[in-house]
């Protein structure tokens, strides 16, 4: 008989010894998703003062040295340290659910790629706190910036990299055989949640670039201390080179964060609206197509770094076929809402502005894949509004939504939906207070990049940094939801709080035991 | 679990992990190569296009080089210093206008100020890029590294042509030298590799 409830642990050191020795993958989803919640934070600050900084022209807060050292570790945390280990959470909490297993596949090596984040990030934020200058040349970290120019600390970031990347790709592996192996009998492939469809596919995306990633900063590393000249002109390298090699990862990077996100959203949508999936085969085969295209289009972000004409041709259709398997998605979520019995509770929420709000960001993303226009917008505040319009209020927000779907099964507690709705509706409008400006202020040739602007510029701008603090203090409701469930406060959740979803998950009760599925579930489809 | 993997595994027992695993891994680590494998794949790559503006090593002399009478296109010459090397490095012709297959000798004033010797490679990039392969080096300086001692001061040659292929739209081709100091990466070779100036 398996345990239900997960173990007691009385004293601070045991139970310091039972989350850092835990196997379970609820446990691991948790630390995962708690991790995820600080770096939030973290990198949260960060842009909080970016945005100080720029409420006014002129230098007011922070030194530009310390500006540039702000905008790198804002990139690089909120993708590596937020972003990521938020989806991988998500995918230890659920996958295992939906698909009927026990647990994920290999759980000790998921303890292992956990407890790796703390110690990565540890070695990135401590480069804050030394004497010489934190990683200053952006999130992309070009060579020679990064290389020749790069300060002391740079090697604090490649490590930091190398101990992040192993992370990912541990469990990316583990996503995939649990996936491969461990479905109840009775799930086909063609069966699974569009959620785990998603994650299997973005873990084969992290599979394949973050070891070349692993590889772009080795090379960084030995041109920086061991005599090679990967980019470095004088021995006969190529600083072009290092684009090439990061935006091989870097494109891919952009669906890693977004396809679990379309997981998320293509769970939601059909509850909300009491309806099946519209076109769930090419829902499937769209982000197959996602993922393979991402891998022919990263020199859309070289255009003006001097690609010839033929290049930038193919690229630029390269990245616009792209458009067409996210429109089906586009279109299916639509349709899926279309004649629907929907209801507007928090998740539904976030989902839905998901899909107008990547949909923009989405339009925008085709606007820069137009090379001649690109030379244009390229490097300026309409780069910095696109890819927030793709990332926050794209994969943050359908973040947000799979914590408000699943937090009571999580917990066993419903959060407040008056809260919920405060929370979704101060983010929804600020965040878009605070991009939307951006997409003016690049057109009208803003550099992003540069803490003091020319005075053109002060308006929108003000708008946007008032827009910023009133989305990073709309975070603390979330805050608050999260913390009063995990402590147990608020009504008692139902097994299925929602009465359109659909999947295992809903069949366990919520909280779940401990240990669930050891004898896996019977499975019928109609 | 499908139809055919029941069959396989009547008891319901699930298929191995170590194998599948082993497969990930294998692939992980061939992509860790592969991101290597992007650096000669690269270089060939450019040499083939001249996507990144770099050009090809030396030609031979062709007394009889057929020329193209028909156009002319005007060559500019820029010389700069990485890192503001404390040198003097500037061309003595700022352009010259050629026919294509005609060869044209031109030349760098070279000072080095930097009071100690050093040992230096020009790289040469083409501007446009897709004008790159057409020029055709016989003889200049950027080959090879120089040693170069302190207080040298002198001209550097440079022979060239463009090819008669060059596109026709280009008409203004511009050749850019930079000075990289590699005194550091020089030092592990032996004196007489390379090129030695006094």
């Amino acid at each position: 008989m398996s345990d239900v409830h997960a173990p007691e642990a009385k004293g601070l050191v045991n139970r310091a010894k039972r989350w850092i020795f835990t196997t379970n993958h609820k446990d691991i989803g948790t630390l995962y998703l708690l991790f995820s919640l600080l770096m939030f934070f973290v990198g949260g600050v960060m842009a909080l003062i970016i945005r100080a900084e720029l409420f006014t022209p002129g230098q007011t807060l922070v030194n530009p040295e310390f500006f540039n050292q702000m905008t790198t570790m804002h990139g690089l945390i909120m993708i590596f340290g937020f972003m990521m280990p938020a989806f991988v959470g998500l995918a230890n909490w659920m996958l295992p659910l939906m698909i009927g297993a026990p647990d994920m596949a290999l759980p000790r090596m998921n303890n292992w790629s956990f407890w790796i984040l703390p110690f990565a990030f540890t070695l990135l934020g401590s480069t804050l706190f030394m004497s010489g200058p934190a990683p200053d040349f952006g999130w992309t970290f070009y060579a020679p910036l990064s290389t020749a120019y790069g300060p002391k600390s740079t090697d604090y970031m490649i490590f930091s990299i190398h101990l992040m990347g192993i992370s990912s790709i541990m469990g990316a592996i583990n996503i995939i055989v649990t996936i491969f192996n461990m479905r109840a009998p009775g799930m086909p492939m063609m069966k699974m949640p569009l959620f785990v469809w998603n994650w299997l596919i973005t873990a084969f995306l992290l599979l394949a670039v973050m070891p070349v990633l692993a590889g772009t900063v080795t090379m960084m590393l030995t041109d920086r201390h061991f005599g090679t000249s990967f980019f470095n002109a004088a021995g006969g390298g190529d600083p072009l080179l290092f684009q090439h090699l990061f935006w091989f990862f870097g494109h891919p990077e952009v669906y890693i964060l977004a396809l679990p996100a379309f997981g998320v959203i293509s769970q939601i949508i059909p509850a909300f609206s009491r309806k099946k999936i519209f076109g769930y085969r090419f829902m499937v085969y769209a982000t197959i197509s996602i993922a393979l295209l991402s891998f022919l289009v990263w020199a859309h972000h070289m255009f003006v770094a001097g690609v010839n004409l033929q290049a930038e041709l193919f690229f630029m259709y390269a990245t616009m076929i792209i458009a067409v398997p996210t429109g089906v998605k586009v279109f299916n979520w639509v349709t899926t809402i279309f004649r629907g019995s929907i209801s507007f509770e928090t998740p539904m929420l976030f989902a839905i502005a998901f899909i107008v709000l990547f949909t923009i960001g989405g339009f925008t993303g085709i606007m820069l894949a137009i090379a001649p226009a690109d030379y244009q917008y390229h490097d300026t505040y309409f780069v910095v509004a696109h890819f927030h319009y793709v990332l926050v209020l794209g994969v943050v927000f359908g973040l947000f939504a799979a914590i408000y779907y699943w937090l009571p099964k999580w917990t066993g507690r419903m959060y407040n939906e008056t809260l919920g709705k405060w929370h979704f509706w101060l983010s929804a409008i600020s965040v878009n207070v605070t991009f939307f400006p951006m997409h003016f202020l690049g057109l009208a040739g803003m550099p992003r990049r540069i803490p003091d602007y020319a005075l053109q510029f002060a308006d929108f701008n003000r708008i946007a940094s008032i827009g910023a603090f009133t989305f990073g203090i709309a975070q603390l409701i979330l805050v608050y939801i999260i913390i009063r469930a995990m402590r147990g406060r608020g009504p008692v959740a139902p097994a299925k709080p929602w009465d359109g979803a659909e999947g295992l998950e809903w069949t366990l009760s919520s909280p779940p035991p401990y240990h669930s599925f050891a004898t896996p579930p019977e499975i019928r489809y109609e | 679990m499908n139809k055919k993997a029941q069959e396989q595994n009547p008891s319901g027992r699930r298929p191995s992990n170590p194998r599948l695993l082993l497969w990930l891994f294998v692939f992980g680590i061939g992509m860790f190569g592969f991101g290597y494998l992007m650096v000669p794949l690269y270089n060939v790559l450019c040499k083939a296009t001249g996507i990144n503006g770099k050009t090809g090593g030396a030609v031979g002399y062709e007394v009889n080089e057929p020329i193209d009478k028909s156009r002319m296109v005007t060559v500019e010459f820029i010389g700069s210093r990485n890192m503001n090397m404390p040198w003097e490095f500037k061309p003595n012709d700022k352009r010259v206008k050629i026919h294509p297959g005609e060869y044209a000798s031109i030349s760098f004033h070279v000072k080095n100020n930097s009071g100690k010797e050093m040992i230096i490679q020009a790289i040469p990039s083409v501007a446009p890029g897709d004008a790159a392969r057409y020029v055709k080096k016989t003889e200049c300086f950027c080959f090879t590294r120089q040693t170069v001692d302190k207080d040298y001061e002198g001209d550097w040659p440079v022979l060239f042509h463009l090819d008669r292929d060059l596109p026709k739209n280009i008409t203004t081709v511009t050749v850019s030298y930079t000075l990289f100091d590699v005194s550091h990466i020089g030092k592990s070779l032996k004196r007489g590799t390379l090129g030695h100036l006094n």
